[in-house]
């Protein structure tokens, strides 16, 4: 038994290089994949490290002149009150990937535990829910982000509110259709027949076979969030100021742009390299683990 | 066919229906008065009765509900605070804008998105191919208003071929003035569309009737453009009809950047001055858009495909 064991183990270590080996190895064959990783990895760290990174600081006004040009100084110039755009930049990055892993953890938590109740709930209940979902998917986003801010004004607290709102009927529905399938599937019945609780069927054997195509959709969500982000703050009515981010400096940049590219220039490239790193990742990692998640096969 | 229609109809009236609910709802449970909100701090209590009164405010809240539903069935989405005209005037005053950029962007992407993909399936894992499958996922990736912004610094501030702002005035310079959003709002879309008839046509020339057509010795571009494509085409329908929510998000970015008017440039100018009816008007009609077109594009999938009318 002793031998088996050993050999098997053997076996095992010898065969299996480990998941995250696996994954990084199929990671590599896509070249997109690794430049999305790579993005995504350069745009956490930066927002990480912001404080070691910016040079002055963010919301001083009156560091160097008004709209200059990039310069050894001022790496991407400096805006229309004399900040350092370099600055602003990267500690905008911190704004972005907050709103996306606040909103995206809370509809996520949401979404799980109102798929499951619609999934699990009478015939009745679970059209309701349903009904709802639909009906909060068919306001426009920008749309219903904008009534609101009418609603609530204009703060990060909205955004972050709205993206939670407008993507938990997403969730919802992919946990229901999933829950859904396996209600019926044998593993669950016999469960049942030895007598597992409601609480145990759903933590321990529904909840691991739904989570993973779910991250998926998360990951692929981040850039709409951060796009949403920085267009709620490009028209005004998400971070106040002076708070430095990348949809108020490309505002910024907007209201100058017969004066200096630079401002939109600064202000745009961040949203570009973010969003497509998200993207060009998010692609990789379905492609990866669920290739079923496909649209466009 | 016809008891499929009432039912479409039926959900989509519901979905309306509990969206205004849900709007009058948030409402309610948001703290503070809107008619405080909206007159400022220096307002008198008579002033914020008054304007209560004019809302439908002191009523309660299944009445307001009730009463708002009565005059959306005689077309009355209630008055504007400041200019005291009718909302459904000012809203589709500015509707025609929006619908007309809409339907520009969506024309010129399926113009070039639909060969492009009937061209990457014919030579599937060409350069050609790969190319459009990287452009389609960085052009979905990039936000309208980014793209908005460097293609207003491009070709206006720094070209001068296109005009930066307004819609212009007459049927030519109203072209002209439309090139440039309408170029921003469906870049998007060509990449994708592509993709998605790409991927359509790929599984339909694989399919035994199109084999069929193979044996009796037509040519591929005969097969491809007369019996694969009508089916290829399906998806792309119910895309752009589910993908409205999106071309009006984007919308509103390219109306404000592009200073054009249009339903996003009105509620965007409503939020910032509280303007709770124009909101109201604006997110009703944009929703029903929204219900209306994805109807719609079910009902032409119907039309198109006998697989699917057969089912009705």
């Amino acid at each position: 038994m002793a031998d088996i064991q050993a050999i098997s183990h053997r076996e095992a270590t010898r065969r299996d290089p480990g998941a995250v080996t696996m994954f990084l190895r199929q990671l590599l064959k896509t070249p997109l994949g690794v430049l999305g990783a790579v993005l995504v990895v350069l745009v956490a760290a930066s927002a990480v490290f912001a404080t070691w990174i910016a040079p002055y600081d963010a919301v001083k006004i009156m560091v160097g002149p008004r709209l200059a040009p990039p310069s050894l100084h001022y790496l991407l110039g400096t805006d229309q009150l004399g900040r350092d755009v370099f600055s602003r930049v990267i500690m905008g990055g911190r704004i972005a990937l907050l709103v996306a892993f606040v909103s995206l953890g809370a509809s996520l938590s949401v979404g799980l535990v109102l798929g499951l109740i619609a999934a699990f709930s009478p015939r009745w209940l679970d059209n309701l829910l349903l009904l709802v979902f639909d009906t909060i998917r068919s306001f426009p986003v920008i749309i219903f982000a904008l009534a609101v801010v009418t609603l609530l004004g204009p703060s990060l607290a909205s955004v972050i509110f709205v993206v939670a709102v407008t993507s938990v009927p997403i969730y919802a529905r992919v946990v229901r259709t999933q829950a859904h399938a396996l209600r019926e599937s044998e593993f669950i019945i016999a469960e049942r027949a030895m007598g597992a609780g409601f609480v145990r069927i759903l933590a321990v054997h529904v909840l691991p076979n739904v989570i993973g195509p779910l991250l998926i959709l998360v990951s692929m969500d981040v850039p709409l969030v951060i796009t949403l982000e920085a267009g709620m703050s490009f028209l005004g009515m998400g971070v106040r100021p002076p708070t430095p981010d990348w949809g108020t400096i490309l505002s910024d940049g907007y209201g100058y742009i017969h004066k200096t590219v630079w401002l939109v220039v600064a202000g745009g490239i961040p949203i570009v390299i973010t969003t497509l790193g998200f993207t060009f990742l998010g692609e990789a990692l379905r492609d990866i683990f669920d290739p079923r998640l496909r649209k466009d096969l | 066919m016809w008891l499929y229609l009432a039912k479409r109809t039926g959900l989509a009236v519901a979905i309306v229906v509990v969206a205004v609910t849900l709007l009058f709802l948030m409402i309610q449970a948001v703290p503070g008065d809107p008619a405080a909100v909206l007159l400022g701090p220096r307002a008198t209590p008579e002033l914020k009765a008054q304007l209560h009164e004019q809302m439908g405010l002191d009523k309660p809240l299944p009445v307001q509900i009730l009463s708002f539903f009565a005059g959306l069935l005689h077309g009355n989405l209630g008055t504007d605070v400041f200019t005291q005209r009718p909302v459904t005037a000012i809203v589709f005053e500015q509707l025609p804008y929006t619908i007309e950029l809409i339907l520009a962007s969506i024309a010129w992407a399926v113009v070039v998105g639909v060969p492009l993909g009937c061209y990457s399936a014919t030579r599937r894992n060409s350069l050609i191919d790969k190319a459009v499958g990287v452009f389609a996922v960085g052009t979905i990736a990039i936000p309208s208003f980014v793209m908005a912004i460097y293609a207003l610094l491009i070709f206006s501030v720094g070209l001068r071929w296109l005009p930066a702002i307004g819609a212009g005035a007459g049927f030519r310079d109203g072209i002209v003035h439309l090139i440039l959003p309408a170029f921003v709002v469906g870049i998007g879309w060509v990449g994708y569309i592509s993709r998605i008839v790409r991927a359509s046509m790929l599984e339909l020339l694989s399919e035994s009737h199109i084999r069929m057509a193979r044996s009796f010795g037509l040519s591929q571009r005969r097969i491809v453009a007369l019996y694969a494509l009508p089916l290829a085409i399906l998806p792309t329908v119910t895309i752009i009809g589910v993908g409205m929510a999106h071309l009006l998000s984007a919308a509103v970015f390219v109306e404000v950047v592009f200073a054009r008017p249009g339903i996003g440039a009105l509620i965007v100018k409503a939020v910032d001055s509280r303007n709770y009816p124009i909101v109201m008007g604006t997110v009703l009609v944009t929703t029903v858009l929204f219900v209306v077109s994805t109807t719609l594009a079910d009902l032409v999938n119907a039309a198109l495909d006998p697989r699917i009318r057969e089912n009705l």
